[in-house]
């Protein structure tokens, strides 16, 4: 597996690649497999960011007790993406509002982006793989 | 031009696989590449041998099947989510200890890896699903 990935990353361009993540965390399994991709696709060395807009920004809030319905919580993975080399972590600016929720509601560092921003730096990505 | 194609969602529930079905014939007829169609979240769901739709309906899995057969395409089922769903070629049953596999014809079981590739190898990469 290891070598298998390894002859695929051999000798390509860098592209840009951005992941959009729509959904709560909990109730459909979007997010929880979207993660996976992200961290998987971590070792492939792309120019890569991440987008939570709509109900995706309950991903990163605070405080998540699954315990209750017996769901894993995994809101702490989100804080090992530094630790993958996913940094660039943007939250659309109307959703949070839609939500009143602020900065200071997330696990991790984000930068707030308006839908304008967004639809923008999507016209300059390589590839945008949506959740 | 060369493309990549994600399939989210299961077959029936949604029509996902079925619109993207439909864009893989019409690229194909056009002269078009695809490089790979990767099935992810119930999408793996897409290859199960095991389907019996009614006679008068279309079998997606089949369809999916028969096309890659003649185009010799590359259907890859995500390893982690056919896991949780039940999707085992012979070496994914034994090694988790299964009585049984049920991959249709066609399809192949391998990682995440895969999409990732595919989305960098091909010019365009389309998801359908929701």
């Amino acid at each position: 597996m290891a070598d298998e990935m390894d002859e695929m990353m051999e000798g390509g361009e860098i592209k840009k690649l951005m992941y959009v993540t729509r959904t709560a965390p909990y109730g459909t399994v979007y997010a929880l497999e979207a993660l996976e991709v992200v961290l998987i696709g971590a070792a492939f060395e792309q120019d890569v960011c991440m987008v939570f807009a709509d109900d995706g920004l309950f991903q990163l809030k605070k405080g998540q007790n699954t315990e209750a319905s017996g769901m894993k919580n995994f809101s702490p993975t989100y804080r090992a993406l530094e630790m993958y080399d996913v940094e660039k972590l943007y939250v659309e600016k109307e959703s949070m509002d839609a939500r009143g929720m602020t900065e200071d509601d997330f696990i991790v560092d984000v930068e707030v982006k308006t839908s304008g921003e967004l639809a923008s730096m999507m016209e300059d990505m390589d590839i945008v793989l949506n959740f | 031009m060369k493309f990549s194609i994600a399939v989210h969602e299961g077959p029936y529930t949604h029509e996902a696989s079925d619109t993207a079905y439909q864009f893989v014939t019409a690229a194909l007829e056009k002269g078009h590449e695809i490089f790979r169609v990767f099935f992810y979240h119930d999408g793996v769901n897409n290859g199960t041998r095991l389907t019996t739709p009614p006679q008068d309906d279309r079998n997606i899995v089949k369809r999916w099947s028969d096309l890659a057969e003649k185009h010799g395409l590359d259907l890859v089922v995500c390893v982690a989510a056919a896991q949780r769903r039940g999707i085992a070629d012979a070496d994914e049953a034994k090694r988790n200890g299964k009585d049984a596999d049920n991959i249709a014809p066609g399809f192949r079981i391998s990682g995440l890896g895969q999409l990732i590739e595919a989305c960098i190898q091909s010019d365009r990469h389309l998801t359908f699903g929701d």
